[in-house]
Order: structure tokens, then C-alpha cells, then sequence
């Protein structure tokens, strides 16, 4: 059914793959890896009732690594024709003539690359119509205003549909194309009461569109998630326990895979430098990545460099099991490749027993955070600081909303004083957990 | 006026680049615009964009990789009261342009294509703030790598505690032609470099980073005159040390002193983002329906400055062909205005400022910030420092964020020092530090004599799309900010 993609490119994915890599042949590269991707999509957002948005998307690209021995150079392009494919692989060449020879450099052992590709079931094509978009979003964000006579205004809702070709090739005889599609709904509200303005947000996103959200539970949900933070307030700086909702809560995984990422490693700037082996969580952590999981966001059978990807644990009995490495960064740090070029793959938290109120009680007394903002990781040292919304809970109930607060430690000791992880588990995104609960933190406020 | 030659000469320039090699006419054009705009269509255009950006990065003492990107394409949007349409395409050729201008025309759901006759012109008072020449041929191969190298044996020279050094030096050429329903064509062509340095540091098994660099709309020369470029390695190296010797910072509401510069990320986050045209006027932004209300103290003036002589986030149009201005934000005090682009001046019945920004032809433009700075005030920064019995001295920033309806902004500092009693004391690590927008700018109770703009290294990000931006201020004093250390 190639035809059900109106882009003519995305059917030729794999022949421009392979004339680049003859083109790179032919400009005397001893090796050569090729990325193109092909997508289309549709993004119509409803705003106050009426149409504001209706975005059509169309976008292709192309990227290529030369090799010439141990020295490399890359480009690339959205424009397909010939001659800028010619164009692009003539530059990455000339890069080639003048970067350092680096014996690390050059393609995945060609042992590891994926043999049988196996389907994950990611492509699921929404025959979504203008109208049909515009009548979704119109009805989520009409189910949000009906929630709350606090509920004044809205940042629309929003309809997408988007499906992609990507093929990874290289000189090594490897091919391989993923074929997925990506569908969401979403809504952001805004609250007003005598002390100000709140804005939140829902959203549902899926392979499937049969298997998204119905329109008027994400309104519904996002009025609800707005409502409950009006009336926020400074809490006084004190230390006190931290529950991370699960939405917020995969950024600490995600701090995790960077600081044991090759890059971070192999220029000895993560804070979890040399702890292979080592009892980086309570004994009873446990997280792996499943990047087979059929219809997952997070599902790929190959990885950046055609590596074939298998579930493997990271983290076992509390204990870094392993890196994520890419071919470079293994060859580098005289260990193999984990199938992690281009990062991890549904990377999963094992859950808990609890679910958020078994947390909340289990806390007692703390800071529940809904929401981080600003970017304040030290990836060197582990220290942390973020901006912060939530609730306070009292006797395991969340009391009041909490704001203009800072929540603070260092990765190190709060992966230690990770003492629970939901069942709540969030499954909208790559990276897969419940909601945490940290033994201690510092918050800022007044 | 000596701009008008070269604003001639570089339309002429985008025509023949972005044009003549697909074979389009004036003519074409017209035709494509007749098929957007007409009956019940308010405004629209079409954006042509053609983009080459280059990397090269340096780690362990070697450039190891390089890359090239060539971006093209082509932008439609129609607009329908406050209904946009938007399609683009890759390709730039007649059919293409077609199918894009039916699909973003498809907004309008009453009327036909216009009739009526409009002609191709040049539209008017594009500014030149900077030369369009390419910076990616300004040097040759070997002397960007030979530029990183140095940069790198600098940092190494400087101390023996230099353990790692990251360089990347990266420049783009971009040539942009905006075609706006009436016929007026405005182009740019614009270029971009940036060069950043990070180190790692290792004592006594503590490691430590810090990171420096620069550029603006210019080429690769940019670096090697006043020794910019070791100047980042210094800068880079200096921080990295001063950390290694940093305590916890502390937690809680105090006086604050930021000093000139990039700190100015404030503005940015605390005031800049909320008073962009989109969010008031949707009624979003907490500083919505305030014009002429009091925001800040009496000392504060606030700019977003498009024109200045080849900063980073200076534009000689927008990208909608507007040309870009210095707008008063904030004066002694004072809401004054908002940042538009022409949808939202249009629907606000106000001038566009020149502030409609987008990434490339496959977003569409909203109102963006260029330049954001204060204006200085009168007082030595030593004096200010010294005013201080107990609070924070930060001097240098990563990132910011803000939530434009609560008004609750972050910005975290990457270096700052306690002050005790007037004097700068320890070194602290970093912490974020949170406000709210609205009311922080009124606890700015002292404000320097030493504006100063950053080196040009900010990036903005706004609904998934970036954009190069400026900041600047001049020392300042804020009476009470929440710093997020773990230290009570």
C-alpha cells in the first residue's frame, strides 16, 4: 500500500539511499552511512470555538557520513534532486579532507546489525479530513470550557496527524526502513480567580488513532489539571520529601541516560563517571529498555547505525548494569556497542505497587511537583536546580498548589533516596515511569 | 540614502538565487498570490528561503567531524481574520507552489480567488546592518580547524587542571525573500557565525566545567580580531576554575545583584516573552491589558532593539518583510508597548515592529523577541555591590524558561558568589533563581551605569521553533528573588 503516502519520495526512500552511497563510492570514501526520512502530517488547532491553525506538513531530508579510512565528514539536505544529492555527498568529502584521523571512527561491526527486521506495528495512517480535525479539537476544547466557570480562556486545542519513512543504509550491505505514524490530541486551558492567571495542559498521543483518548477527556483533563492550580503560592524554604508526577518524573531518567551516555563518558564530564557495577539506586530499582514493545513511541528494531536492538536491563537491583553506547563510543571505551546510537528505546522504569494516591499517602508530608521549568542540571558534578509547581500534601493529601519554588540536590543522592515509583505509568513517551517519590530535597521559596 | 543601493541590490540578489534557478517569473508569482489571496482573505504571503549552515567541531586536541546543511523551500500562508492557513514545500517549482497556495488558501471557507490585478513590486525601507557576504568561504578549511586548534591549545596553556576541550565554530548563510499579498517583495540575506568553548577541570578529583563564546551577523574574521577567540578559551577556563572552588549556594528569598551582560536573560524571560503581540493578544500573557501601568521601578527602561550593527538577534527585515525597529517595551517604569508581528498588530489595530519571526520556511511566524535590553542608569556597580549586607552576585547564566500566563520565570546561574557585608565572598555552585514577571522588575532598586549586550550566544526557543536572539543590561540590584540552592 506505498501509495496511501501521497509523497512520491517516501516510496524512493530506499533507491536515494542507495545512490547516495554509490555516489560517496564514487568520490573514493572507504565507508558511508546514509539517514533520509520522508513525512507528511496535518496540525489543526481550535481556539474560543473558531479554526486558527491548519497547518500542512510536508518535509524530507537527507544525511551522509563519508569515511575516507579514519577520518570522516558529514552532510545534509531537504532538497532530493541529483544533483544536491551530488552537491551534499561533494561537501562531506571535502569536510573528510580536513578532519582528524581518529581510529575510532567508521560504521557499526557489521555482526550486530539487525538481520530480520521485525514489524512493530507503528504505522497506522488516520485518513484525518480538515473538517474532521476542526470537529475533534473543536469538541475537546468545548469539553474543557464546560468543566469550570473558572475556566476563561484557552490556548486552543489541537488535532495532529503525522506518519514518516526512515531509512538508515550503509556501506556494509545494510538497509533497513521503519514505517510509523504518530497521532495526537491535545489541549491547554487557561484559569483565572481574584489571585491570577493558571495555564495547563493535557494531551493523548498514539500510533493508533483508534487508540488515542477521546477528544472530551483530554479537555476535560486539562481544565481539571488548570482549575487545581489556581491560587498557587511560595511555600517557606525548608527540606522536605518529593513526589514527581510520572509527566515530570522521566526527566530525572533522562538525566540518568545522559550521564552515561559515551560522550559524557569518554570526555569524563558526567557525575556518574566510572560507576559501572556500582549501587547507583536502592536495591529494589529496576530499569531496562524494551525497544520491541509493538506500537510503543519509544519502538525501533534498528538503532541510528542499523545495530539490531534487543530489551536490555541498564539498571538492576539498583545497580548500573551497563552504558548506552554507540559503535564510536564503545570502540572508544574498549567495550561494544548497546544499540544506542541516537539514544535509548522506551526506556522503562519497573512500577511499583502504588499508584499516585498510595504515593501521596506513603509521602505524608510533602512536595507534590506537576510541573519543572529552566534547564538547571549540572551534567559535570550531578547538582540540581529546578523551578517548580505542584501541591503541598498534607496527611497525604494534596493541601494547597505551590509556586515560585525551586527544588534542589545533587542526581546522585536523589537516585539513592528514590524510595518508591507508581504504577501510574506514562506511556506517551520514550522514556516510561510512574510517578517517584525522593526521600529529600531542598525547596526555596520564601 | 546609501542602504536604498544596497536593499536594491540584494532583492536583486534573492530574485536571481532563490528564482531564476527554478525558473520563476514575476509573473508566476502573481499568479500564485492570485490563487492565495482574494475575497475574505486578509493577508497573505509567501516565503522563500535558501539556508547553508556549516559545524565543525573540535574534542581530545582533534577536529574529528564537520558537517554541511543545505536548507530550501517555500512558505504559503493565507490569514482569514484570526484563521491561518499554512502549507509549504521543499521544492521550489511552479506546481509545487500551486498545491501549497490551494492548501493554505483552503482556510478561507467562503469567497473566490481574487481577481483583482496586483504587480510585483519592490517594497520599501529595508535596513543594512550587515554585509551579505558568505562567512562560510571568509576562511579557508584548514584555518577554521587551525582557528580551533588554537582556541584549544590555549585553553591547555592556561592551567594544567584543563583536563578536556570542547570547541565548536559553526556559520550560516541564509538568503530569505518575503512576497506579501500586495505585491511588495522584501529580501535579506543574512549571515551567522558562532564560535563556543567548554572545558572540563579535574583537582584533587572534583571536576568542574565552564563554558564561553560568541559571534553575531558577520564572518569567521570576527574571531580572530581582539584575540575574540582565545578570549572564549580564557573566559571558559576562568569559570571552569572559579567552580571547582564553589560551595552549596544557598536557598531562599535575598538580595540579589546581577551583573551586565547575558545576565540579561532576566528581561528575556522575566518581561520579554509576555509582552509579545500573540499572548496579549489572546489575553494569555500575565501582563495582558496593562499598557501604561507601572511594571517596573522608575529607573527601568526595557528595549527589543532589531537594528544594531551586526548583533546576533538584528534583522534588516523580519520575516515578513517588516523592517525591524527599536521598540520601547518599558520606560522609567511604564508598559508601553507590545512586540507584533502583522497578524497580531492587525487584530490589535497596532503597527507591526518588525518582531515576526520564523525558523524557515516550514513554520509559520510569531512574534519574536531581537535584541531585549535595559538601558543603563547612574550608578557604579562597585557602589551597588557594596550596598549589599547579605545576598547573591551572579554574573553568568545557562538557560531560562518562562510560563507567560502565571508569570513565574527561571533563569539558572552557572557563576556566583555570596556577598557578606558589601564584599564578594565564596564562590557558590549553580542555582536556579525564580521570580514572577510582573512584579520582580518593580524590586530593581538599583540599576548600573554599565549596559553591556552578551557576546551573541543566545538561542530562543518558542512552540518547538528557534531563532538567534540578543540580550543585555547593565548591573543590577533586585530586593528580594527566591535563589534555588540546597543551603537553608
Amino acid at each position: 500500500m506505498g501509495t496511501i503516502t501521497a509523497d512520491r519520495h517516501a516510496v524512493g526512500a530506499e533507491d536515494v539511499a542507495a545512490q547516495v552511497l554509490e555516489m560517496a563510492r564514487r568520490h573514493g570514501a572507504t565507508a558511508a552511512e546514509v539517514d533520509t526520512s520522508a513525512a507528511q502530517g496535518l496540525s489543526v488547532t481550535v481556539r474560543k470555538g473558531d479554526v486558527e491553525t491548519v497547518e500542512h506538513h510536508r518535509d524530507k531530508s537527507l544525511s551522509v557520513t563519508v569515511y575516507f579510512g579514519t577520518r570522516c565528514g558529514s552532510a545534509s539536505t531537504s532538497d532530493l534532486r541529483t544533483d544536491s544529492l551530488e552537491e551534499a555527498v561533494g561537501a562531506a568529502c571535502a569536510i573528510a579532507r580536513f578532519t582528524a584521523e581518529d581510529p575510532f571512527n567508521g560504521l557499526a561491526d557489521p555482526s550486530l546489525l539487525a538481520k530480520d527486521i521485525p514489524d512493530l506495528d507503528l504505522y497506522h495512517p488516520w485518513a484525518l479530513t480538515v473538517d474532521d480535525a476542526i470537529a475533534l479539537a473543536a469538541r475537546c476544547e468545548a469539553a474543557a470550557f464546560a468543566v469550570d466557570a473558572r475556566i476563561v480562556n484557552s490556548e486552543g486545542a489541537s488535532v495532529t496527524t503525522h506518519e514518516s519513512t526512515d531509512v538508515y543504509a550503509n556501506s556494509n550491505g545494510f538497509i533497513g526502513s521503519i514505517r510509523s505514524t504518530r497521532h495526537g490530541i491535545s489541549c491547554a486551558m487557561i484559569g483565572e480567580d481574584e489571585g491570577g492567571m493558571q495555564r495547563d495542559y493535557e494531551y493523548t498521543t498514539s500510533r493508533v488513532p483508534g487508540e488515542l483518548m477521546a477528544p472530551e477527556m483530554v479537555g476535560e483533563a486539562a481544565a481539571r489539571r488548570t482549575v487545581r492550580r489556581l491560587g498557587g503560592r511560595q511555600i517557606k524554604t525548608c527540606q522536605a520529601p518529593v513526589l514527581y508526577e510520572a509527566q515530570a518524573a522521566k526527566s530525572l531518567l533522562s538525566h540518568l541516560v545522559s550521564a552515561v551516555s559515551g560522550p559524557s563518558l569518554y570526555r569524563r564530564s558526567s557525575f556518574l563517571l566510572d560507576t559501572l557495577g556500582q549501587a547507583l539506586f536502592p536495591a529494589a530499582i529496576h530499569i531496562y529498555e524494551d525497544p520491541l514493545l509493538k506500537r510503543a513511541m519509544g519502538s525501533a528494531p534498528f538503532d541510528g547505525e542499523g545495530v539490531a536492538t534487543a530489551r536490555r536491563d541498564l539498571v538492576t537491583g539498583g545497580v548500573l548494569g551497563r552504558y548506552c553506547l554507540d559503535s564510536y563510543a564503545a570502540r572508544k571505551l574498549n567495550l561494544v556497542t548497546t544499540g544506542n546510537a541516537g539514544g535509548v528505546h522506551n526506556l522503562t522504569i519497573e512500577p511499583g505497587s502504588e499508584d499516585l494516591a498510595g504515593l501521596l499517602k506513603k509521602m505524608g508530608r510533602g512536595l507534590f511537583v506537576t510541573e519543572l521549568i529552566g534547564f538547571g542540571i549540572n551534567g559535570v558534578t550531578g547538582d540540581y536546580s529546578r523551578g517548580a509547581a505542584g501541591f503541598w500534601v498534607e496527611d497525604g493529601v494534596p493541601a494547597y498548589p505551590v509556586e515560585e519554588i525551586t527544588i534542589a540536590g545533587n542526581l546522585r543522592d536523589m537516585y539513592k533516596g528514590l524510595v518508591a515509583v507508581g504504577r501510574d505509568v506514562d506511556t506517551r513517551h520514550n522514556t516510561r515511569t510512574g510517578s517517584l517519590l525522593i526521600e529529600r530535597m531542598t525547596i526555596a521559596g520564601r | 540614502m546609501a542602504s536604498h543601493s544596497t536593499q536594491t541590490d540584494i532583492l536583486r540578489q534573492a530574485q536571481e538565487f532563490l528564482l531564476v534557478p527554478a525558473g520563476l517569473s514575476s509573473g508566476d508569482l502573481e499568479t500564485v498570490m492570485s490563487r492565495v489571496a482574494g475575497h475574505s482573505i486578509d493577508y497573505a504571503d509567501l516565503y522563500f528561503q535558501y539556508a547553508r549552515h556549516e559545524s565543525w567541531s573540535l574534542e581530545e586536541g582533534q577536529v574529528k567531524s564537520g558537517s554541511r546543511h543545505t536548507e530550501q523551500g517555500v512558505g504559503v500562508r493565507a490569514i482569514s481574520g484570526e484563521k491561518t492557513g499554512f502549507a509549504y514545500s521543499d521544492d521550489i517549482v511552479m506546481p509545487a507552489l500551486l498545491d501549497a497556495a490551494a492548501a493554505a488558501r483552503a482556510i478561507a471557507r467562503s469567497g473566490n480567488p481574487g481577481n483583482q490585478a496586483l504587480s510585483v513590486h519592490a517594497g520599501n525601507g529595508a535596513l543594512a546592518l550587515y554585509e551579505p557576504h558568505d562567512p562560510l568561504v571568509s576562511l579557508k578549511e584548514d584555518e577554521k580547524v587551525a582557528l580551533l586548534l588554537k582556541v584549544e591549545q590555549e585553553a591547555r596553556r592556561l592551567d594544567p587542571r584543563v583536563r578536556q576541550v570542547m570547541a565548536s565554530l559553526g556559520g550560516s548563510h541564509e538568503t530569505v525573500l518575503v512576497m506579501r499579498h500586495d505585491g511588495s517583495l522584501a529580501a535579506d540575506i543574512r549571515p551567522l557565525v558562532r564560535l563556543n568553548v567548554t572545558v572540563i577541570v579535574e583537582q584533587d578529583g572534583r571536576r568542574e566545567h565552564g563554558s564561553s563564546g560568541g559571534g553575531g551577523r558577520t564572518d569567521y574574521s570576527y574571531f580572530l580580531t581582539e584575540e575574540r577567540a582565545l578570549g572564549y578559551a580564557r573566559e571558559a577556563v576562568r569559570q571552569a576554575l572559579v567552580n571547582l572552588e564553589a560551595v552549596p549556594a544557598p536557598a531562599g528569598t535575598m538580595q540579589v545583584v546581577l551583573g551586565s551582560g547575558w545576565p540579561g536573560i532576566l528581561l528575556h524571560e522575566a518581561i520579554g516573552h509576555g509582552l509579545e503581540g500573540d499572548f496579549n493578544r489572546k489575553g494569555t500573557s500575565a501582563f495582558a491589558n496593562r499598557l501604561g501601568e507601572r511594571i517596573a521601578s522608575e529607573g527601568c527602561t526595557v528595549v527589543d532593539d532589531g537594528t544594531l550593527a551586526q548583533r546576533r538577534g538584528s534583522l534588516n527585515i523580519d520575516d515578513e518583510g517588516t523592517p525591524t525597529q527599536n521598540t520601547v517595551l518599558i520606560e522609567n517604569g511604564i508598559l508601553k508597548g507590545y512586540m507584533q508581528d502583522r497578524l497580531n498588530a492587525r487584530l490589535m489595530g497596532v503597527a507591526p515592529t518588525g518582531n515576526g519571526r520564523r525558523e524557515s520556511y516550514a513554520h509559520l511566524p510569531m512574534p519574536r523577541m531581537t535584541n531585549t535590553y535595559m538601558l543603563p542608569g547612574d550608578k557604579d556597580p562597585q557602589e551597588i555591590i557594596a550596598s549589599v549586607k547579605k545576598g547573591l552576585y551572579a554574573v553568568n547564566f545557562g538557560g531560562g524558561q518562562v510560563d507567560i500566563t502565571s508569570g513565574k520565570f527561571v533563569f539558572s546561574a552557572s557563576e556566583a558568589y555570596l556577598i557578606e557585608n558589601g564584599r564578594i565572598g565564596r564562590p557558590v555552585k549553580g542555582a536556579t533563581l525564580i521570580g514572577n514577571g510582573p512584579d520582580v522588575l518593580t524590586r530593581v532598586d538599583m540599576v548600573g551605569s554599565d549596559l553591556a549586550l552578551d557576546t551573541g550566544v543566545g538561542t530562543c526557543g518558542k512552540d518547538g521553533q528557534s531563532v538567534p536572539v540578543g540580550v543585555g543590561q547593565p548591573t543590577l540590584r533586585i530586593d528580594g528573588l527566591t535563589v534555588g540552592g540546597t543551603e537553608e
